[in-house]
């Protein structure tokens, strides 16, 4: 199916969930059903015992987007979805990087990593291991350079967000609606 | 609809029971009965099978009635014509593997269509899943997409709560098939039943509220419109929203065209319907969607066959779409106003502030189009040979249009749309979503079970009846007084259609051959007939009505016949293949 990708670009959104066995099954195969560009996908604990929090990133136009989260939604145990694009936000994300090395650059990438308030974790004759955090744009450039010397291997944990300023009452998880019958 | 001493809580309906209750000590397998029977069912449909059979063996203690079905589609087709006969959900039992497996087909159709069904399978005992054991399948992981939801019970302590949410989840919100596996030790152990109280979804919001805002601008459209129009769908007769509907469209004098599934919306007679619009809809209500200029969608989701070429989908119109389910909004067609809530509930805010209204100028228009249609339309011109809108207009006829009727998928379900004329919600069970060959006969039988002082008819094609005619078994067994119209062309109608338009008549596929269907009926035990003249169509047709019990018809009709207008795929609904009605010796012929 070719689409017309020009009015795409990327929104990053944060989903809570019921920590539940089967529930990123349900989700995932949400997004394979219905074709959605998932480019990044980072599940873990909230703060709230039994309820999870996704992260991803999605490309598309705001009417595909808009789907994307409306059909979200409708999963019975997803208990909240919001689109973090456009508000004020921290975005992080985690990378190792294994990087081949010898006497003569091993300090100039000792440099790079120092340069970027990243750290090394692992050192052996031929390699460092790299530990950078950051944001998208930041893990990018610093990759970029890395791959110069070369990048032998290579694991990134995708973006998490949480938006800036005061902390509301969220109702992730926590306003359980009890329905008496 | 009324359930006698029942009380109506947030949508559910409850049976009472005392409110001192003991609590009591139950298997898995009477737990599911425990709680079905508290939900209101008294009607089961399936097959039993190893994993399910203490489920079984618990049953004959309860106050229900089980159909056994002839294969699990039938079982879960039935369940799906119950529930759209009483708005409430159908329940349908099989056991694990492939009996689950074969659930699949009548699940989606119930979901494409938003019918409640509550589907519950036997799975292997716990310590067997995921191993390959026999008739072990991931139920739960095949079903996950074409279910509203669905659960895997490993806990007896889950299993009340787990049945009593499925049941809310089907029922409510946007309706749909549950599907609930329960592993067979599960069904096997004991603990203490307590009803649940109260049901836990954090993650589900079946009710959005309504949007007063979206109410007012609504309003300000239509009463500004010149040529308005109204698309009635399904979600117009799950809110019960007919009498509604149709106060709007008298106020304001505001046509009425329906979706396949919104049939009876407003009655067909009315002068304000315009009957089907769509893919095969009538030419006069595609065109006033070309032509009109504020288009109110209500309770439907322009589907495809609704629509034809998004792009050039109502192109002078403002969009206002009053739809429950907030994913439909803006899916398809974007709307210009959106009123998201209950169509019932939203009609009810949006009459008071409609001003009256006449459009003289508009009704001219569509009774003109309507005209130019009547010319065009087969059951107009001479034909000597039998043809199923034929049997379709005399079928209503012979019912006054008082029956129930279920249709199969293809041509003949597209000329039973046309030709008889629906006047009430709940009428026409048809698979319009997904399109289910098959669907009729079983979907007939649960209706039956649904309404049973009601007619039930089923008119299915011969290709879909082939599909699924060993539910003729139950008819025979339980005495079902289903009557069955076969429109025996001896093809794949639609496809043949199709083929012909598209593919140079390359009939690949389509020619069927079909059994004695009067000799097999009599196998089955049930009367039947075979008619090949048009002659004889209305007395078969009438000792069939009357017959007390099953009865099956073997409608021999022409066979290369197409279904008219037709909106090719991919085309605008305004552009129309139309039939060639041509001047013969003694009047106005179709040029086959």
């Amino acid at each position: 199916m070719t689409q017309d990708t020009s009015t795409f670009h990327k929104h990053t959104i944060v989903a809570w969930l019921e920590d539940k066995p089967g529930v990123l099954s349900r989700v995932l195969s949400l997004f394979r059903r219905r074709n959605f560009n998932i480019e990044n996908l980072s599940v873990g604990q909230s703060e709230t015992p039994g309820v999870s929090r996704l992260t991803f990133t999605v490309a598309g136009d705001d009417r595909m987007v808009e789907q994307a989260i409306k059909q979200l939604n409708k999963i019975i145990n997803v208990l909240r979805v919001e689109d973090v694009t456009h508000k004020p936000t921290v975005q992080r994300e985690m990378a190792l990087i294994r990087v081949k090395v010898d006497a003569k650059t091993r300090p100039e990438v000792m440099q790079l990593v120092d340069i970027y308030r990243a750290n090394i974790i692992d050192v052996s004759m031929d390699s460092l291991v790299v530990q950078a955090v950051g944001n998208e744009e930041r893990l990018n450039s610093l990759i970029d350079l890395l791959s110069n010397f070369p990048i032998t291997e290579m694991v990134r944990t995708g973006p998490v967000a949480m938006t800036r300023g005061r902390s509301s009452a969220n109702g992730n998880g926590k306003h359980i609606r009890r329905m008496a019958l | 609809m009324e359930r006698p001493g029942g009380r109506e809580v947030e949508g559910l309906f409850l049976t009472p029971f005392p409110t001192q209750e003991k609590t009591m000590k139950r298997t898995g397998a009477q737990i599911v009965w425990e709680v079905l029977t508290r939900e209101g069912i008294d009607t089961v449909f399936g097959i039993p099978g190893g994993a399910i059979l203490p489920v079984y063996d618990a049953m004959p203690a309860y106050p229900v009635r089980h159909i056994l079905a002839r294969h699990e589609q039938g079982a879960g087709h039935m369940a799906d014509g119950y529930a759209r006969v009483t708005g409430d959900v159908g329940v349908v039992l099989a056991t694990s593997g492939p009996a689950a497996t074969n659930l699949v087909t009548p699940l989606a159709t119930a979901m494409m269509d938003s019918v409640p069904v509550v589907a519950i399978t036997g799975q292997v005992p716990t310590s067997l899943l995921g191993n390959d054991a026999f008739q072990e399948t991931d139920v739960t992981g095949v079903t996950m997409g074409v279910t509203k939801h669905n659960y895997l019970v490993t806990d007896i302590n889950d299993l009340a709560q787990i049945l009593r949410e499925a049941f809310y989840i089907a029922r409510t919100g946007r309706p749909g098939p549950v599907l609930v596996d329960i592993c067979k030790d599960v069904l096997n152990d004991e603990t203490e039943f307590i009803f649940p109280e109260e049901v836990q979804l954090p993650g589900y919001q079946p009710y959005m509220g309504l949007d007063e805002a979206a109410i007012e601008a609504a309003a300000e459209l239509i009463n500004n419109a010149h040529r308005p129009l109204i698309i009635a769908g399904h979600g117009v007769q799950m809110a019960g929203a007919e009498n509604e509907l149709r106060q709007l469209a008298e106020k304001a004098h505001i046509p009425v065209t329906m979706t396949l599934l919104g049939l009876g919306d407003i009655p067909e007679t009315h002068p304000l319907s315009l009957g089907m619009c769509g893919m095969h809809g009538e030419a006069r209500a595609n065109k006033a969607i070309q032509a009109c200029d504020v288009l109110i969608g209500i309770g439907m989701r322009f589907d495809d066959r609704v629509t034809g070429k998004l792009e050039a989908f109502a192109p002078n119109a403002k969009v206002i779409h009053i739809e429950f389910d907030p994913a439909e909004i803006n899916k398809n067609v974007p709307a210009d106003v959106a009123v998201l809530g209950d169509a019932k509930e939203a009609l009810q805010a949006l009459l008071p502030k409609i001003k009256p209204a006449e459009h003289r100028n508009w009704m001219a228009q569509i009774d003109e189009w309507n005209r130019e249609s009547q010319e065009l339309d087969i059951l107009n011109a001479e034909v000597e040979e039998l043809i199923p809108p034929y049997v379709m207009r005399q079928l209503w006829h012979v019912t006054q249009g008082n029956t129930i009727v279920v249709t199969d998928v293809g041509q003949h379900q597209m000329w039973e749309a046309q030709y008889f004329l629906h006047d009430r919600p709940r009428q026409l069970l048809t698979s319009g979503g997904l399109g289910t060959m098959g669907y009729a006969l079983p979907a007939a039988i649960g209706a039956h079970y649904a309404a049973p002082d009601q007619p039930v008819w089923a008119v299915i094609g011969d290709g879909s009846m082939q599909m699924t005619l060993q539910e003729l078994g139950v008819v025979m067994q339980e005495r079902v007084p289903v009557k069955i119209a076969i429109i025996n062309n001896g093809f794949l109608g639609m496809v043949r259609q199709w083929q012909e338009l598209f593919y140079n008549k390359n009939y690949a596929g389509t020619p069927i051959a079909n059994p004695d269907y009067v000799l097999l009926a009599q196998a089955y035990g049930i009367p039947a007939r075979r008619v090949t003249d048009k002659a004889d169509v209305v007395a078969v047709l009438e000792e069939a009505h009357h017959h007390d019990g099953p009865f099956l018809i073997d409608f021999q009709v022409k066979e290369e016949v197409n279904v008219y207008p037709m909106v090719a795929p991919g085309e605008a609904i305004d552009n129309l293949l139309r039939r060639r009605i041509v001047q013969g010796p003694s009047g106005l012929q179709p040029a086959w």
